[in-house]
């Protein structure tokens, strides 16, 4: 088995470099397909992320919505009441109000004004995110704010700083100033930069109908849970289901997906991704096979001469995969280039993870492809190759 | 049958057949062919095309299986062995020059020559110098690291020689050895392939339609039909058969 192995490698090794042009020709081809792979990768990491930041690292394990809102944050609405309900359930640590709004953040000069997801919490609650920099929120109705860090990164705004937010109110623009205490992680939420003011802070500056103006209680969209057992999802949210009325309760996963377009969108990417990697099979297989029919004299010369079938095979697979490793890391080498040079305003995140999955996926369509190949290679006959069966 | 173990010679062939079924009925490409060849001896195998000369060689080359006989070859039945073991005989027993497109056009000359060295898991110092030295005494020591699209076709047929040669095969065969060469280069290869089979005590047969080849041979066979028909022993008529040319 050594010296099988040892001559494939020697044989295909050769063959690549004697050959380097079109070898590397190809692998180029397969960089290209490893680019757009880890950048398809990349989007749908930086979209999904950019959808869910906010939900799935929320420090609680489950919302709680409006009975029939289907899931849905904007269609949900509960009033403050209820989060006391919701905190008197036994086995929940800690309960806290989410509201959801947009806004716009002006900002000085001559720089355009930023859209940006104004999220109201309350302090020291669960959806109050952690600051890595400055200072938790202190009151229900302060003036202040915390801001993530791609609003921070996107604006150069820094604690201590005030910001300028424009919302309409009835029928007029409204403007609010606000002072930034804190700059959390990143917490984007659908797909904009994000501000937390406090809860009633964000119910007075928050986008409002003229309906909305009189009514003087302020309500959330849902209510984020932390569990004394994170374990007990599921009893627990029967349990929720069943003390509070009028709730729908779902885990951080299942509020993800019923984020509005999410799983289409990623489904969508997905299926890019995966019709990418097919394509990369054709390629691959393609040349591989049209290699192989050039070389049946050849590889037939080398069975004449004593040459076996697994010294053909094996070297046909090192080829395979040492093109493709070439191509896929010349591909991503590529792909972390192109990436250094890329706004933030583009939603891609190269999650090693994902990055990992892809480069794996890609590192395995080169021997898929060349199946039928090495299949046809071990299948050619000297005698035929070599025109001595007339 | 005679006994399988017991043959003088380096290669022996005892009622050799092979037969296909075709439409019209069962053709015989080879009939009944028995043939000895003793190590150091060079034999030429000729015939007119259709006449089985290609099919036998392909058998001697445990390239394929006869339909029924014995091909033995150092005492060793190449048909009644498997393919696996078939390709060990030809690795270890067998050194064969074809036609032409003979070498591995990715190997410059020493390496396709050590090749046969690499498979055969010798290829050590000694072995390397062999087939340096191999390759000078072919006129090929400024040649040692051209690849074959760099050499003519005489090169390339000696490289092939040098291939056929290093391993120390019982047998060697040559298939048209001489096909695509000029006249010139022709007779030197065959001069040289002819002095190292006798120098190196291998048994050689060479397949061709070229009967000015013969001048080399010890001994020519002329197959027909499928069937072993003539064979020249004298010296002076295989060189009366040799000046008549080719066939």
């Amino acid at each position: 088995m050594k010296q099988t192995f040892a001559v494939s490698t020697y044989l295909a090794l050769k063959e690549i470099w004697r050959n380097r042009g079109r070898f590397l020709l190809v692998s180029l081809v397969i960089a290209l397909i490893t680019l757009l792979v880890l950048f398809i990768a990349a989007l749908g990491e930086g979209l999904g992320n950019g959808n869910r930041e906010y939900i799935a690292k929320l420090d609680g394990e489950l919302l709680v919505y409006q009975a029939k809102a289907d899931f849905l944050i904007a269609a949900s609405r509960l009033d403050t009441a209820r989060v006391n309900e919701v905190r008197q359930v036994a086995g929940v640590a800690d309960a806290g109000m989410i509201g959801t709004a947009s806004a716009t953040l002006i900002l000085d000069g001559d720089a355009d004004p930023l859209k940006v997801a104004l999220l109201g919490v309350e302090p020291g609650r669960v959806g109050e995110p952690p600051v890595i920099e400055g200072r938790q929120l202190s009151a229900d109705d302060a003036d202040e704010v915390i801001i993530d860090r791609n609003t921070a990164i996107r604006t150069n705004l820094a604690v201590g700083d005030t910001l300028t937010l424009r919302v309409t109110q009835g029928t007029e623009d409204a403007f609010f100033t606000l002072t930034i205490v804190g700059i959390s992680d990143g917490r984007q939420y659908s797909l904009q930069p994000a501000i937390f003011a406090p809860f009633l802070t964000w119910d007075r500056v928050r986008p409002q109908s003229a309906a909305e103006l009189n009514f003087a209680d302020a309500t959330a969209n849902v209510i984020a849970v932390r569990l004394v057992d994170p374990n007990a999802v599921e009893a627990m949210r029967q349990e929720i289901v069943a003390q509070v009325d009028k709730v729908e309760v779902a885990t951080l996963k299942e509020a993800i997906q019923a984020l509005p377009g999410y799983s289409a969108q990623q489904s969508t990417l997905n299926t890019q991704g995966g019709f990418t990697l097919f394509i990369g099979i054709l390629v691959i297989g393609g040349f591989f096979q049209i290699q192989i029919l050039q070389k049946v004299s050849q590889i037939g010369v080398l069975k004449a001469i004593g040459t076996s079938n697994p010294i053909v095979a094996w070297a046909a697979v090192i080829q395979i995969v040492v093109i493709t490793a070439v191509g896929v890391a010349i591909g991503g080498l590529l792909t972390f280039l192109f990436s250094l040079f890329f706004p933030p305003t583009v939603p891609i995140v190269f999650n090693g993870t994902t990055s990992a999955i892809a480069l794996v996926a890609l590192l395995l369509i080169g021997p898929a492809g060349g199946l039928v190949s090495i299949r046809y290679a071990v299948r050619i006959e000297p005698l035929k190759a070599l025109g001595l069966n007339s | 049958m005679n006994d399988t173990k017991h043959t003088p010679y380096a290669l022996e062939t005892r009622a050799v057949v092979k037969k296909y079924q075709a439409d019209a009925g069962t053709i015989f490409a080879v009939n009944d062919v028995s043939l000895q060849v003793a190590a150091g001896e060079f034999v030429a195998l000729v015939g007119p095309s259709g006449s089985g000369k290609t099919t036998m060689l392909s058998m001697l080359a445990a390239l394929l299986k006869p339909s029924s006989g014995q091909i033995l070859l150092d005492g060793e039945d190449l048909a009644g062995m498997s393919d696996a073991e078939r390709v060990v005989m030809r690795r270890e027993k067998i050194g064969f020059t074809f036609q032409a497109n003979n070498l591995v056009p990715y190997l410059s000359a020493v390496e396709n020559v050590e090749l046969m060295l690499r498979l055969n898991g010798r290829l050590d110092k000694a072995g390397k110098l062999r087939a340096r030295e191999l390759l000078a005494r072919l006129g090929l020591g400024e040649r040692l690291n051209n690849l074959p699209g760099q050499m003519s076709g005489g090169q390339q047929q000696r490289v092939a020689i040098a291939r056929a040669l290093i391993h120390n095969p019982s047998l060697v065969l040559a298939d048209e050895p001489t096909a695509s060469l000029d006249t010139e280069r022709a007779y030197q290869v065959v001069e040289t392939f002819a002095g190292l089979i006798h120098e190196w005590q291998r048994a050689g047969i060479m397949v061709t339609h070229d009967l000015r080849m013969c001048e080399y041979v010890d001994r020519v066979l002329q197959m027909q039909d499928g069937k072993l028909v003539q064979i020249y022993t004298d010296r002076d008529e295989i060189m009366k058969l040799a000046k008549g040319g080719k066939d």
